[in-house]
């Protein structure tokens, strides 16, 4: 045999490849780990609590809604951890923005919708700040915003114990009524949907009562509209399209990135702001539908939405990862929080659990990565 | 025929260091140009030269035989001169068609700028077949590939771009021989294609095996450009490492060097 037949034999085919099936191909994606995690754990509440509620509609709204607030902080993590950055001052943005809302609204006498607006812009501005600071400076997004984790965390305790002595600012619900922006954090949506359920029997009644004679849930919440709205829009825009393209290669090797023309600093500064813009649909719902603001909104948020992005097989170094995976994360995290509840676990255990899946998960995670990118 | 890059007496210093000491140097169409040089001899500060990184303190830079100022790197790319340099601008984690497209994406979809991954993917296919690269799918990310890949994606993506001077820093250093042969038969398919190629190397073998002409570059100066048939890979040797004393060593070695 000449050496021409072997390189032409060797064209054809690599005899170091394995053939890869179209099954093993089609598994053999970043979220498998969130897939698998989210299997496992439907399974063993299936397994611990079959009766206790907790897979009636009822129920599925109780983790859901949980599984909501995870997942709008989630997407703002998601794609700020894909450009190579952190926000740190996620929970305190949820705690800040809130009480901006509250302040405005009960203080300053502002119309509700323009304390919401006014919180989302001073959000976006905190956002663009920290963005600013670290491409401009070029520390680590942890220490920057760190920074901003104590300032704003702090000024949302001092301002309402300076002008109301209380770290809670109420009375939001009467304020809320008949404006038009409130109900597009708070309240349900889908309502005589549900009651025509009820009404075909479907769904239950509540029997006795102050709500006697109404569905037993009554609509779909905004946080779920929210989270599910937020984690298409941010999927599409990563996988889909142009500036998604960038994201990654901002956090893949913002240098490279550079050097072919794409604007990192541009790209980071806006995912900073994404994050803030999250975190304040987060705190407009909560505020919203509770009523009231306090100091302590939002603790440790910023600590939870990491743990579901990294759940979910993104990267903490950056340059790779997937919203869907980051929204899977948050719902294995609703769904633990809750079903320990629901099988009548201590809730301590849930910490336990937090713990031993963050590991685990980016154990698989990383195996998974090494067989897609050829890492070593 | 006319040069596409020339350089005429071109210095450049650095504060009291002498990095280039007069470097004359014509690129031709269709032809690949080997630029041999041992460690320190201003071979990097050459390519800097001629991509735009680094502006001449003295002497000019012909392009199309009229002089230009190579301000920026972005100037050399407009006037059709790429750059692949040794860390490739390539991301590991993405994929071959992100890599390919990265910053000059084709979109639609108006202001929602949509990724154009059909067209991306069938050109990636497509280039990539034409330079002699097997991909499995263009949805493989870049680590999966071997050096040599990497190499050749990269030497793609300029001549898809209209690269029309392709500078090339030390492309087959670090490979293996098989890499290297594909890798210099992608070098072959650009040449082919009207590209004037600058190689970049100290590997006399490797130069011998592709070059049409070769120049040496010793202490900041050229030592003159030979064209293929008119030297020996030993005479070329000599030169590189300026002259008599690894002849001396050569000869206790026996001749392996």
């Amino acid at each position: 045999m000449n050496t021409e037949t072997i390189s032409a034999a060797a064209a054809a085919t690599d005899e170091r490849l394995r053939a890869t099936s179209a099954l093993r191909k089609s598994l053999i994606r970043p979220e498998l780990g969130a897939i698998c995690g989210t299997l496992l754990v439907f399974l063993f509440f299936l397994a611990v609590a079959p009766n206790s509620g907790m897979f009636s509609l009822e129920g599925v709204m109780n983790w859901g809604a949980v599984s909501a607030q995870f997942a709008i902080i989630g997407v703002g993590a998601c794609l700020l951890m894909i450009t190579g950055e952190f926000d740190l001052s996620i929970g305190s943005m949820i705690g800040f923005s809130g009480m901006v809302i509250a302040v405005c609204a009960t203080q300053l006498a502002l119309p509700m919708w323009v304390a919401i607006l006014v919180a989302f812009a001073l959000a976006l501005v905190l956002g663009a700040l920290n963005g600013f600071l670290v491409v401009r400076t070029g520390l680590p997004s942890f220490i920057v915003t760190l920074g901003s984790l104590f300032t704003l965390r702090g000024l949302t305790v001092y301002v309402p114990i300076t002008i109301n002595h209380s770290t809670i600012i109420g009375g939001l619900k009467t304020l809320s009524d008949g404006d038009w922006l409130a109900p597009v954090f708070a309240g349900k949506i889908l309502h005589p949907l549900f009651v025509w359920l009820a009404n075909a029997g479907v769904i239950e009644h509540f029997k006795v009562g102050l709500k006697a004679g109404q569905p037993v849930v009554s609509g779909i919440p905004m946080m779920m509209v929210w989270a599910l709205v937020l984690v298409i829009l941010a999927h599409i825009l990563l996988t889909r399209t142009v500036f998604g393209n960038w994201i990654f290669a901002s956090g893949g090797d913002a240098s490279a990135a550079r050097n072919v023309g794409v604007p990192v600093s541009r790209v980071k500064i806006l995912m900073f702001m994404l994050s803030a813009f999250c975190a304040t649909v987060f705190a407009a719902c909560q505020v919203l539908d509770f009523g009231s603001a306090a100091a302590d909104r939002g603790l440790l948020k910023e600590f939870e939405a990491i743990i579901a992005v990294v759940i979910g097989g993104t990267l903490l170094t950056g340059g790779y990862g997937t919203v869907i995976g980051a929204a899977l994360g948050a719902l294995i995290f609703g769904v633990v929080q809750q079903g320990l509840f629901f099988a009548a676990v201590d809730s301590s255990l849930f910490r336990v659990f937090l713990g031993i899946i963050l590991v685990v998960a980016v154990l698989l995670n990383t195996y998974i990565r090494r067989l897609i990118t050829g890492e070593r | 025929m006319t040069a596409i890059l020339e350089l005429v007496d071109v210095e450049k210093h650095f504060g009291r260091v002498i990095a280039l000491a007069g470097v004359s140097i014509k690129i031709n169409p269709g032809e690949v140009h080997c630029l041999l040089g041992d460690n320190g001899a201003g071979k990097s500060t050459l390519i800097k030269t001629m991509s735009g990184v680094h502006q001449p303190t003295r002497g000019s830079i012909l392009v199309d035989d009229r002089e230009v100022v190579l301000a920026d790197a972005r100037v050399a790319i407009d006037h059709g001169i790429a750059t692949v340099f040794q860390d490739l601008a390539m991301i590991p984690l993405m994929s071959v068609t992100r890599n390919f497209f990265l910053g000059r994406e084709p979109h639609r979809g108006g202001i929602a700028r949509f990724f154009d991954f059909g067209r991306a993917d069938r050109i990636v296919m497509e280039e990539m077949q034409r330079m002699g690269i097997r991909l499995r799918e263009p949805t493989q990310a870049v680590g999966t590939l071997s050096g040599g890949e990497r190499q050749s994606v990269a030497i793609a993506r300029a001549v898809y771009f209209g690269a029309r001077v392709l500078i090339l820093d030390e492309p087959t250093s670090a490979l293996g021989v098989r890499q290297t042969a594909n890798v210099l038969s992608t070098v072959d398919r650009a040449r082919r294609k009207g590209v004037g190629v600058v190689f970049i190397t100290h590997n006399v073998r490797h130069a011998m095996a592709i070059g049409d002409r070769f120049t040496v570059l010793n202490r900041g100066r050229t030592l003159g450009t030979a064209e293929r048939g008119q030297i020996s890979q030993e005479e070329l040797q000599t030169l590189m490492a300026g002259g008599q004393e690894l002849v001396e060593l050569e000869d206790s070695l026996g001749g392996t060097v």
